[in-house]
């Protein structure tokens, strides 16, 4: 479980880190989504990988078998604030791509 | 029992968040109502700032630890007021007031929402100055990046999308940064309070230690990035240069927002214990390579613009620095030059802005580099309307001079002040008494240096743009234009003859910094409310 998890962290990070080093807007956005993930997973993950086992405090029932809520709140928010912040980049990769013509991160519309 | 004061804590975050809903509710075209409201908003905002402030430096006791949702301290989310977040409350609402006034004559009527997004920015600013809570500090942190995306783009054009979308795509890694580091704190210390942080750090085993000091270092690059220590810093100059005059005067706040988290975590997990000086090499040298870059990028800028904008690497980079040598007297005197070069700055982008309208954009930029960071496009913009700044040349120039002067450390104004303090303090003639060694050596002939380019600069781009220009033709300028700039000018002067006090407070400041002991025992200690609220049934101070 854990081995899975963090294998598709790490391939997730790779490509997201490849494709924000792309030269096209589209890519750049591809990749910081996949990036995102790979952090939001990372954060899931750093509260211990457990099944079954629920965030909330009952009577009668040991702290040591829950697993951590704060994590999951924390990844909660974060999914949050990306998923706003990427939908503004979109727009302004738009208003980018209106404005100078090409999708080229430097607005520059070089030869292949 | 607590007093209504201890509500003045909150209030900079609650203020121009409920100013924003309220302004959005407001149509577009009543643009006088809404510039009323936010105007009204930031000078409360202002009041309440100096209220704090002379709450702090006064000797009572102010109970400086506001519980949110009267939970108790490691659990709940804390707010904490001290001599350092009072500062830098009453430096953003400042500079808020000046740029807010600066706008009010043409730029909040180029696009929607522009005081919203500027009240938002003022939450995000001030949350991240009060905050004791790591994940809180990077919720405010992201509501003050999301106001300043939408900030950099008003106005639009090519040259601010191009900037904006290379702003944006930095700061969101940024932020990706910023999560990995809280996790990873998260994971291996069990909290995310600050203080409580602080106290289980040495408890921590070696192996947990290691992961812990390499989820701040990631933390680090976060803040870093926004400061714009080199290499982290090939956004800066552009961003800042393409966004509008008032909002590229307020993001003068945003780099100093990351030296000040950098200041606190630093003195409050780093400053003694079993990690102490934790990554004070990468801040020194860190700072030489901003500084260094900073000074080469504002002796190389033609356009005023890029020259601001390198100006805020050479500020980033000098304070850099002196957190890299972590000792208390030169840090002293880096929160002065803070002060001071925040002001500066932010009176600078706004002066730039009114002493290039009068002429025609790019006579004094060469073709090459007009084109590259594309050419002006506000040609079209519509007039603003108002009483025209009388002898406008003269102020301007006189302006012009004192921005010049600040930049490059020259007396009689704070930024010779705030240098000499920290030199002076540097080569051993301050109470530490010690020699100085070789990097120190190099620290202090790169400051002076640094000076000394941004004087040349700052003098060829006088020369060119006050005597150089053939038309002669003199700028339409507002009162209400002028008034701002000279109000932030001002304040440096006030800086100047108010040295002494300034510099107690400073020192009181850092001396409170250097001790978090105090700061740990506020937030460990601070009681909940009897009898009100979800609390009640939590115990304060409940050890885990």
């Amino acid at each position: 479980m854990e081995l899975v998890l963090s294998i598709a962290i790490g391939v997730m990070t790779t490509c997201g880190v490849w494709l924000i080093l792309r030269p096209r807007t589209y890519q750049v956005i591809v990749g910081l989504s996949l990036l995102s993930y790979a952090v939001n997973l990372f954060i899931f993950g750093v509260g211990g990988v457990k099944s079954n086992r629920p965030p909330v405090l009952e009577g009668g029932v040991l702290a040591s078998t829950l697993s951590d809520p704060v994590p999951q709140a924390l990844v909660l928010t974060a999914i949050v604030i990306g998923f706003a912040t990427t939908a503004l980049f979109l727009v302004v990769l738009l208003a980018a791509r209106g404005l100078t013509g090409n999708d080229h991160v430097d607005g520059r519309n070089e030869k292949p | 029992m607590m007093s209504w004061s201890h509500h003045l804590i909150i209030t900079p975050i609650l203020l121009p968040m409920a100013t924003a809903a309220l302004l959005l509710l407001i149509d577009e075209r009543n643009r006088t109502t809404k510039a009323l409201i936010s105007l009204v908003s930031i000078l409360l905002l202002a009041m309440n700032a100096v209220v704090l402030f002379r709450i702090e430096s006064g000797p009572n006791d102010f109970e400086n630890v506001y519980l949110l949702g009267n939970w108790a301290a490691p659990f709940g989310i804390v707010l904490v007021i001290d001599g350092l977040s009072a500062l830098m409350l009453l430096l953003a609402s400042l500079l808020a007031v000046a740029s807010h006034v600066f706008a009010l004559a043409r730029w909040h009527a180029v696009g929607a929402h522009y005081h919203s997004l500027f009240q938002l920015l003022l939450v995000g600013v001030n949350g991240a100055f009060l905050t004791g809570d790591l994940f809180n500090l990077f919720v405010f942190f992201e509501v003050m990046l999301a106001a300043s995306y939408g900030l950099l783009l008003h106005g639009t054009g090519t040259l601010r999308v191009k900037a904006g979308m290379h702003y944006i795509a930095v700061n969101l890694v940024a932020a990706l940064f910023f999560l990995i580091g809280v996790s990873l704190i998260y994971g291996t210390a069990g909290t995310l309070n600050m203080a409580d942080l602080a106290l289980r750090m040495p408890q921590m085993e070696p192996d947990r230690l290691m992961l812990m000091e390499a989820g701040a270092g990631v933390l680090g690059v976060a803040f870093l990035i926004k400061v714009g220590m080199w290499p982290l810093c090939f956004w800066l100059p552009g961003a800042y240069s393409a966004a509008s005059a008032p909002v590229a005067g307020m993001f003068a706040i945003l780099s100093k927002v990351g030296i000040y988290v950098i200041l606190r975590l630093t003195m409050l997990l780093f400053g003694s214990g079993p990690s102490a000086g934790f990554g004070a090499d990468v801040l020194l040298f860190g700072g030489i390579a901003t500084l260094v870059f900073g000074t080469i990028g504002v002796l190389a800028s033609q356009a005023l613009g890029r020259l601001a904008g390198y100006s805020v690497l050479v500020s980033s980079g000098t304070l850099l620095m002196v957190l890299g040598i972590n000792d208390g007297i030169v840090s002293s005197g880096a929160l002065l030059y803070l002060v001071s070069s925040t002001l500066t700055i932010g009176a600078f982008f706004m002066l730039i802005e009114l002493v290039e309208r009068g002429q025609d954009a790019g006579a004094n930029v060469l073709a090459v580099t007009m084109e590259a960071y594309g050419d002006g496009e506000e040609h079209d913009m519509a007039e603003g309307e108002g009483v025209t700044m009388p002898g406008t040349m003269a102020i301007l120039g006189v302006c012009f001079a004192a921005c010049g002067i600040l930049l490059s450390g020259l007396p009689p104004l704070s930024g010779f002040i705030a240098k000499f303090a920290m030199l002076s303090a540097m080569m051993g003639t301050g109470s530490i008494g010690t020699t100085p060694g070789a990097a120190v050596w190099t620290l202090i002939v790169l400051v002076i240096f640094s000076g000394i380019a941004a004087l040349i600069a700052m003098t060829r781009a006088g020369i060119r743009t006050f005597w150089g220009s053939l038309e002669g033709t003199v700028p339409r300028v507002l009162v209400v234009e002028v008034v701002p700039v000279m109000f932030l000018l001002s304040l440096t002067l006030l800086l100047t003859i108010e040295a002494g006090p300034v510099m107690r407070y400073m020192d009181a400041t850092i001396r409170t910094l250097a001790n978090p002991a105090a700061y740990i025992d506020a937030v460990r200690n601070a009681v909940v409310i009897e009898g009100w609220g979800p609390g009640t049934g939590a115990k304060a101070g409940g050890s885990l």
